[in-house]
């Protein structure tokens, strides 16, 4: 196989596996939408997931070692919290959130 | 003037979406790029098949283990499966939007198709106010925006390659505000914070037991298992109740 039909294969295969697994559930599923099992996990899973997103991304925006143990993404997460609390203004809460992780990441603030 | 009115409140409407998006904009336009840029530097194809991938495959972790697995030359069967596996909390994604998505017609598959984390995430949190019809064309167009955030970010990396000057070092952090963002609106949507705690202890226990590549499938596997076990013990609570 030359390269082109190779890199043409594979994307067209991990596209195929991709779309599957958005797919499954809404071929094999459907008939059921309204089974209560289904609704429970339809109405909790968005929360779960979004505090499972938090926590994975997190931990990997975080410097651990350092002294400060995580503070240069644990405040900036503050930040967040406390800025959408009060003002539960979604674009502010993330511009400023992030404003402050890439100035304290860029000046190397708390990795002291 | 008739169509007047009509337009703007279109063009409030597109307004407001694209502000839904903007912090997708930001994580997808970094993470796009990095997908490029690692492209161009690790293998030695055109720089368009980076946003080719970005156009059909629509995975960011998947789209970066792809760049490895093209290098070393991986059997079409194994990438299948390490695609699927990588790719596999997908799954769980369907089942909470069965409702949502029914009857979108054509626009069904492409909501299905672009069902990222990051997409996921907004659509399940953002209001709802309008008809059900309206909102489905709102998801639709959420997703088409978010597609092409991604698509940009991953032919500007491929084009730029290694040259790459600007220090946008932590721009990615706007997909963590976000999903701290929804989180807290999912709580004062719910009222309840049992899955909120179950998500963010299966998070834990995932990253302190498994590898990087496996997090993810394990948390939502794990969250998945908990709201069984508390859709279980609310039966039969329910069922007891209906006894006594």
């Amino acid at each position: 196989m030359d390269n082109v039909t190779y890199i043409l294969a594979f994307i067209a295969v991990a596209t195929v596996a991709t779309f599957a697994t958005r797919a499954i559930p809404f071929l094999f599923l459907s008939r059921h939408h309204e089974h209560p099992l289904l609704l429970h996990i339809g109405r909790y899973l968005p929360a779960a997931v979004m505090s499972l997103l938090v926590v994975v991304f997190l931990v990997k925006s975080a410097n651990w070692s350092a002294p400060a143990f995580g503070a240069d993404a644990l405040l900036p997460c503050l930040v967040v919290v406390v800025l959408h609390l009060w003002r539960r203004n979604a674009l502010l809460s993330i511009v400023a959130g992030t404003a402050a992780y890439m100035f304290i990441q860029q000046s190397s603030l708390i990795t002291l | 003037m008739p169509g007047f009115p009509l337009i703007s409140v279109g063009y409030a409407m597109t307004a407001s979406l694209f502000r839904q998006t903007l912090p997708i904009l930001f994580g997808y336009l970094p993470l796009g790029m990095a997908f490029g840029v690692l492209f161009t530097a690790q293998l030695d194809y055109a720089w368009w098949y980076a946003p080719l991938m970005g156009v059909t495959i629509f995975a960011g972790a998947g789209q970066i283990l792809a760049v490895s697995l093209i290098a070393a030359r991986t059997g079409l069967l194994e990438v299948f499966v390490a695609m699927f596996v990588l790719n596999a909390r997908h799954l769980f994604y369907g089942l909470s939007l069965l409702g949502q998505f029914r009857d979108a017609g054509w626009r069904k598959l492409y909501l299905i198709f672009g069902l990222t984390d990051e997409t996921y995430s907004l659509l399940t949190s953002r209001a709802r106010p309008g008809p059900r019809f309206q909102e489905q064309r709102n998801d639709f167009m959420i997703t088409l925006l978010n597609q092409c955030y991604w698509v940009a970010g991953c032919a500007i990396g491929a084009l730029l390659g290694d040259n790459v000057a600007f220090d946008s070092t932590g721009i990615e952090f706007a997909l963590v505000a976000l999903f701290i963002v929804l989180t807290i609106e999912q709580y004062k949507a719910l009222g309840e914070v049992f899955p909120l705690w179950a998500g963010a202890l299966a998070a834990a226990v995932a990253v302190a037991a498994l590898p990087a590549d496996r997090q993810l499938i394990g948390a939502v596997i794990l969250a998945t298992g908990a709201l069984l076990i508390q859709y279980r013990l609310r039966r039969t609570r329910t069922v007891e109740q209906g006894h006594g």
